[in-house]
């Protein structure tokens, strides 16, 4: 590095012994689990994807059926509350309304889409699993704009109206959509733009209009649409309090991939952010030393609604 | 240590308690509800806490409480007044819910006196009850926090039954949610959320609920949830006297939440007008 470069947390595991630099958090339980049910294979690729998903991106396979009716089994005694699915595009997954019928027997589900597989016929069926549970199905649908001028840059050319239709099938089915737009989609900003897209969600039909902003991470594809994390952007040396570490997502949730249980959804390419195959042995402490922990703990991220 | 008091009673066969939700200052839907329970026959009569927000006059519900003999434990509001807190802490994360949330807590703070806030840090966080023999745990969000927000659509059994485990608890009654509900656990476990007496019940009618168990001998525990009318139009007028958000008073005036509305879970919200 020459000097007067900012340094640049690149992601890569530390050094042993680099943890203990980092603060730590604890795993106070096992509300949240997570899915990665269509892997990172996606009929997208966004540039602000975090982990850089597309149609060719195996880095994590699907999973089966079989695959989350053996972790639910596994989160009963845990006492799991919720269950959130994505991807990659969780509709791609082709037993995707059976595992969310399954699910759904267990508890309540939460579906993150990009829209563009939600045909009137799906959107029934989502509807008729959603009435026959106790529990609640929420979809999530993710845009980013207004119009196809901001969304389509980073979501690819076309996609405005076609996830503009897939969120007007899901209220017609009579489910309303959280609408989950990043801080990356143009006119976001402040309370004005959340107004506008509120607004907006009202304008194409949307009696209930349920609005999530979610904060960028600056790794896999956004890192180069955007930029990489710079070193300031860490909580190396930070002591954070109890209070603090509770509110970071990483205290009460774990993820699910085919290749095992990771601490979040966000670090998937981080092998040190695998903490292992089974949900009991991964409810341990895990070292904050990740550019994404800044952000979760820097603009109070959560990836739950 | 645990305060663990006894209830008995005279009646041979049951024993007859009250629970009452978030009062959020609504005193006259409080009298109507101490009454109504009293007519049931209530051994004893429990408030979960919340005894102010959303209404005016917050002084106004102490004296009832304490003449009633109604046994209160803290809420989120009343930890929040007693330490001085710059906020409700009633756990909302979407702005607007959080902007009506300042509105009440502001309106509170300034209108309970320093006398009730020092009273309200006597009260308990939380009260174990063992009634035949039953542990009946009594909280006002959830036993490992004031302000987690217990929904019947997402509550489901599995976390429930670890829960209940982990707190030692037979039986569960919680509120903060402001939406009654019960649920009985494979395990012959019981969660009760006895709703609210604050505002309605998001169900477009004007009375509010509360929650009445009848511990049987025989271990079986009744539970019915029950509306209590009262002069809602009476409460509307005072609220407008106070100057309190008109979204609040149509609440009351209809039975539909306004505000607060982006914490509901999607059946729940579902259920709603908004």
């Amino acid at each position: 590095m020459r000097e007067g470069d900012l340094p640049v947390v690149t992601g890569a595991a530390p050094a042993p012994g680099v943890e203990d630099d980092f603060p730590s958090v604890p795993s106070r339980s096992l509300d949240t689990l997570w899915f990665q049910v269509a892997g990172t294979l996606c009929n997208l690729q966004c540039t602000h994807c975090f982990i850089s998903c597309s149609p060719t991106n195996h880095s994590h396979e699907m999973l089966t059926l079989a695959d989350v009716r053996r972790r639910l089994d596994e989160a009963i005694p845990l006492g799991v509350r919720e269950y959130y699915f994505t991807g990659g595009e969780p509709f791609m997954n082709p037993e995707m309304l059976a595992i969310l019928e399954e699910t759904l027997r267990q508890g309540p589900a939460t579906v993150l889409t990009n829209g563009l597989l939600l045909t009137p016929e799906r959107c029934r069926r989502l509807r008729e699993l959603s009435d026959a549970s106790e529990y609640s199905l929420d979809v999530r649908v993710s845009i980013d704009g207004f119009d196809a001028g901001g969304n389509d840059p980073i979501r690819g050319a076309g996609t405005f109206d076609r996830i503009r239709a897939g969120i007007r099938e899901l209220a017609r089915a009579g489910l309303d959509p959280v609408v989950t737009i990043t801080e990356a989609a143009p006119g976001s900003e402040g309370d004005a733009g959340r107004e506008r897209f509120l607004a907006w969600m009202r304008e194409i039909g949307l009696s209930r209009p349920r609005l999530k902003v979610l904060s960028v991470f600056r790794i896999g594809a956004e890192s180069s649409r955007a930029r990489g994390y710079e070193g300031w952007e860490t909580l190396r040396g930070r002591q954070l309090s109890d209070a603090e570490l509770d509110l970071l997502q990483c205290s009460s949730s774990r993820m699910v991939t085919a290749r095992g249980v990771w601490v979040c959804p966000i670090l998937l390419d981080e092998p040190a952010a695998r903490m292992g195959e089974s949900l009991s042995e991964t409810l341990r402490p895990f070292p904050l030393q990740h550019g994404a922990c800044f952000t979760c703990h820097a603009y109070g991220v959560t990836c739950r609604t | 240590m645990l305060h663990v008091p006894r209830v008995w009673c005279d009646v041979p066969d049951v024993t007859r308690l009250a629970f009452l939700g978030g009062v959020y200052s609504n005193s006259r839907a409080l009298t109507a509800a101490a009454a109504d329970a009293r007519r049931w026959g209530a051994d004893a009569t429990y408030a979960l806490g919340d005894f102010g927000a959303f209404g005016p006059h917050p002084d106004r519900v102490f004296p009832i409480l304490l003449e009633g003999r109604i046994q209160a434990i803290q809420g989120n509001y009343e930890e929040a007044l007693s330490e001085g807190a710059e906020d409700c802490r009633c756990g909302y994360t979407d702005p607007r819910d959080n902007h009506f949330a300042a509105i009440s807590y502001r309106y509170t703070a300034e209108n309970t006196s320093p006398e009730w806030k020092r009273w309200m840090a006597t009260l308990p966080k939380t009260r174990h009850l063992d009634v035949g023999g039953r542990s009946v745990l009594l909280v006002h969000g959830s036993p490992r926090r004031i302000n987690e927000f217990l929904w019947e659509s997402t509550s489901p059994v599995a976390f429930l039954e670890k829960m209940l485990a982990d707190a030692g608890a037979d039986v569960l009654v919680c509120t903060h949610t402001g939406l009654p509900w019960s649920r009985r656990l494979p395990s012959g476990r019981l969660v009760v959320n006895c709703g609210a007496l604050g505002r309605p019940a998001n169900d477009g009618r004007t009375e509010v609920w509360y929650a009445r168990l009848a511990f049987g001998r025989g271990g079986d525990v009744g539970v019915e949830i029950v509306p209590v009318a009262y002069d809602h139009a009476a409460l509307a007028r005072e609220m407008r006297e106070e100057r309190l958000p008109e979204e609040f008073v149509q609440t009351i005036l209809t039975g539909w939440w306004t505000t607060c509305l982006e914490i509901l879970p999607a059946k729940e919200r579902a259920r709603g007008r908004y």
